[in-house]
């Protein structure tokens, strides 16, 4: 039976492609959320691009970012300090998620739960830190039409980047609660934990875009 | 741990059986009930799209008779017509339309692989139709920028529908693309993930190739124009700068300043030139099924077709620039994309050639559909052959922004991804009706169509040598246009009258033979492909009865030597007939496993 052609390990890609049933031994939701991700790639490719252009476009100077991005605790301003402080808990995350899969895969339902608990829970914080950043930003007078610091530009950019990866992670966050929960009642244990990954698939790739965020936005 | 593939557990499916006329025809999961949706709606808003040519046909044929359209609403009309074609008509007529209904009866499926995510496609495409037609009752009525939509233009006082109108269009492009993905994950899972037994990817038929590239393209080029709507809406509504560069509107410099119209041209053609193929593929796949099924031949050059299909899905990510050769963007770039451009000429020509060796000595049955697709030959090369022309940067100069460009890409997008989706919906009519269509009418349909298209088009060339601009409401007079070209104008018209009007033909077919049209049986081309093999007709609810098909065969098994009939359905047995398939998979023995 062709069971053997498809469970089989070592096959190549030609192999997989060549089957017949399906080319990847993966489930449907999980090649779903592959696809999916790939096309997202897309979107933030777009938007960093575009900030990338107009930053050459834009005929005023370019804030320095090391400066607004800057707080104090009382001494002298340290430059990127919040941004280091959030991506860090991001990245932070990716573990607890990582975790959070293998003990889906032992069947372990209370670690599975809480490990997921977490990674929203950090998850959850970094929004708040990204809600703290742009009211800063906001009271210092930066708004997407408006930038005294230099190109009105960067204000746009700003909050249209960093809005719409925060609107990712607030997705993630609702989505991971709402498989953590199902996963403590017991939902999938006919159906199989693969559900568990295929939402860690979503937040790493959160995070990852947020690695590119960081580099390209902020570092640059 | 073994995974034991989904199509496999067949008791595991879970199907949402409906229990009422409304969980059955409105909020239906079956993936045929949502093609006939997706279908519908695109036919419908496609009839809206023809009037508004129409009426601008009669414009540009008899300037200063009619009160019906000034200025303003001849541009509102070519923008609205435009894109209602490219986005809301093909694209969803050909993958939401054709897509769901082939693809899992082609795949052996039962239905695609997430069938709530697909209802909820079919509706908010609805709603992104709705936010769309609404634009034209709103104050200032539906923009009139041109389809291309480029800044600063489309937000100018000048520009009619510029506050209203282009916010709607804008957020119902984004709601269209929402639609879209859930769609297009679904399309692209299914094939990838569940086809029945025996059947491999190098066995699908080449309808389900073409969907599945063109889907793909969609899923990687639809960010672009998402990207751009999102940030021409906060251009508008936020005052960003994004695509606005400092402007003086009638003596009053506005607030914007710095930002960078071309950003916008290279986001939108990024998105655009994909979009050309994301309509060209799935006509591509189409044709070749139903012009190997009325020849009695199989396709000629399958593999080649496959990779032809995946080589210009891939090349044409790298051709967008070719649309902006006046755009006063580098030259150099000019000189990339024309070559990338004429590169991709390659395996378009070489799927003309297969089909016209398809043809070759086959079996011909000139039935109606085979009419629709071997005039598709005509009209797709006469519109490739324009597009080498409009390529090459020092041809497009002269030739850009005039007739010449609308008659080549109505040529190449317009009629023949039409002719096709004429062609592919009277070959699949039976199997979905269960009944046949009037076989006089609809050849008459298709003469109509087809030289009614070339009296269109064919004299538009001409207008464009002699540097008639396109978009412009009316010619009047100039010096180096003679002013028979008037004439031609007229002619053009009445061309398009009629080709309107016959298209009355079309529509009164469909509807008297749901009734009147004769019972056509299970398989009433002698197809060989497995939609044609489902055990009712139409094929009920599930697709397949009890049991999954398994696949034996390619779905191009026509006229081989030694077999009982001139075709050989995919689920036959080889240990029962021949076949001409060099791939020689058998899903019980697994031989691929032992060639290599």
């Amino acid at each position: 039976m062709s069971e053997a052609a498809i469970s089989g390990s070592g096959s190549t890609l030609a192999d997989d492609w060549s089957a017949d049933k399906q080319a990847y031994h993966v489930p449907w939701g999980k090649a779903m959320m592959w696809i999916f991700l790939v096309s997202d790639t897309f979107i933030f490719t777009c938007f960093l691009t575009s900030y990338l252009h107009v930053r050459l476009s834009t005929t005023e100077p370019w804030p320095v970012q090391s400066e607004i991005f800057a707080l104090s605790f009382g001494g002298d301003p340290i430059p990127l300090i919040l941004i280091a402080i959030m991506t860090f808990i991001l990245i932070t995350s990716s573990g607890t998620m990582a975790l959070a899969v293998n003990f889906g895969y032992q069947r372990n339902k209370i670690k599975t739960f809480w490990f997921m608990v977490a990674t929203a829970a950090l998850g959850a914080s970094f929004v708040g830190m990204q809600a703290f950043e742009w009211s800063k930003l906001i009271e210092e007078g930066v708004r997407p039409w408006t930038n005294p610091f230099g190109a009105t530009q960067f204000g746009s950019v700003f909050f249209m980047i960093t809005g719409f990866h925060g609107l990712h992670v607030t997705a993630g966050v609702i989505y991971l609660l709402t498989v953590a929960f199902k996963v403590k009642n017991g939902h999938y244990d006919k159906k199989g934990y693969e559900i568990v990954e295929i939402a860690g698939l979503y937040w790493h790739f959160v995070d990852l875009v947020w690695v590119f965020i960081f580099a390209f936005f902020y570092l640059l | 741990m073994a995974y034991v593939p989904l199509a496999d557990q067949d008791s595991e499916m879970e199907m949402h059986h409906p229990h009422s006329w409304v969980s059955k025809y409105v909020w239906s999961q079956d993936h045929k009930v949502i093609a006939i949706q997706y279908g519908g709606i695109a036919i419908a808003v496609g009839v809206v799209a023809l009037i508004l040519s129409l009426l601008m046909r009669m414009q540009l044929g008899f300037p200063e008779t009619f009160d019906l359209i000034d200025p303003s609403s001849y541009y509102q009309s070519v923008t609205m017509h435009g894109m209602i074609m490219v986005v809301y008509m093909l694209t969803a007529l050909l993958l939401g339309g054709f897509g769901n209904y082939l693809i899992p009866l082609m795949c052996g499926a039962r239905d695609m692989v997430f069938p709530f995510l697909n209802m909820l496609s079919v509706w908010v495409y609805a709603l992104s139709v709705v936010i769309l037609m609404a634009s034209f009752f709103v104050d200032g009525g539906p923009t009139g920028a041109g389809w291309t939509l480029y800044p600063p233009q489309v937000s100018m006082a000048g520009t009619p529908g510029h506050d209203m109108g282009i916010i709607l269009m804008l957020v119902s492009l984004a709601v269209f693309i929402v639609a879209f993905t859930m769609g297009g994950l679904n399309y692209v899972t299914t094939i990838l993930q569940y086809r029945c037994r025996g059947l491999t990817m190098m066995r699908l038929p080449l309808t389900v190739w073409g969907i599945f590239i063109a889907t793909i393209l969609g899923l990687f080029a639809f960010p672009a124009l998402l990207v751009s709507a999102v940030m021409m809406l906060f251009d508008m509504l936020l005052g960003t700068s994004f695509f606005m560069p400092a402007v003086i509107e009638a003596g009053t410099p506005l607030d914007y300043n710095g930002g960078s119209p071309i950003l916008f041209q290279h986001l939108f053609w990024f998105f655009g030139h994909p979009e050309v193929y994301i309509v060209a593929l799935p006509a591509f796949g189409l044709v070749s099924d139903v012009l190997s099924t009325h020849a009695r031949k199989n396709i000629f050059g399958y593999r080649m077709m496959v990779w032809a299909i995946i080589a210009i899905g891939g090349l044409s990510f790298i051709v967008w620039a070719h649309h902006m050769y006046v755009s006063g963007m580098n030259p150099y770039f000019g000189f990339f994309f024309a070559t990338t451009t004429l590169i991709i000429a390659v395996p378009t020509a070489l799927k003309v050639y297969n089909w016209v060796l398809t043809l070759w000595e086959g079996d011909i049955r000139l039935n109606a559909p085979m009419y629709f697709a071997i005039g598709f030959i005509f009209t797709f090369i006469h519109g490739g052959l324009t597009g080498l022309f409009l390529g090459n940067v020092v041809i497009d100069l002269p030739l850009s922004d005039t007739y010449f460009v609308v008659a080549h890409f109505h040529m190449v997008m317009g009629v023949s991804p039409v002719l096709v989706i004429f062609a592919a919906l009277y070959h699949w009519y039976p199997k979905v009706t269960g009944r046949m269509f009037h076989e006089g009418l609809a050849k008459t349909h298709f003469w109509c169509t087809f030289l009614g298209t070339y009296l269109i088009y064919l004299p538009m060339h001409y207008l464009g040598f002699l540097g008639v601009p396109r978009r412009y409401y009316a010619m009047g007079t100039t010096d180096f246009i003679p002013a028979s070209a008037q004439d031609l104008n007229v002619v053009i018209t009445y061309a398009a009258l009629f080709v309107g009007a016959s298209q009355l033909l079309f529509f009164i077919n469909i509807f008297w033979s749901l009734r009147n049209g004769k019972k056509s049986g299970p398989n009433p081309w002698g197809s060989a492909s497995l939609e044609w093999q489902t055990p009712d007709t139409p094929p009920k609810h599930g697709n397949w009865g009890d049991e999954l098909p398994t696949v034996y065969r390619w779905p191009y098994d026509y006229s081989v030597p030694g077999a009982h009939q001139d075709f050989i359905p995919q689920n036959v047995p080889e240990s029962d007939e021949p076949t001409a398939d060099e791939q020689h998979f058998d899903p019980d023995h697994d031989a691929s496993k032992a060639d290599t």
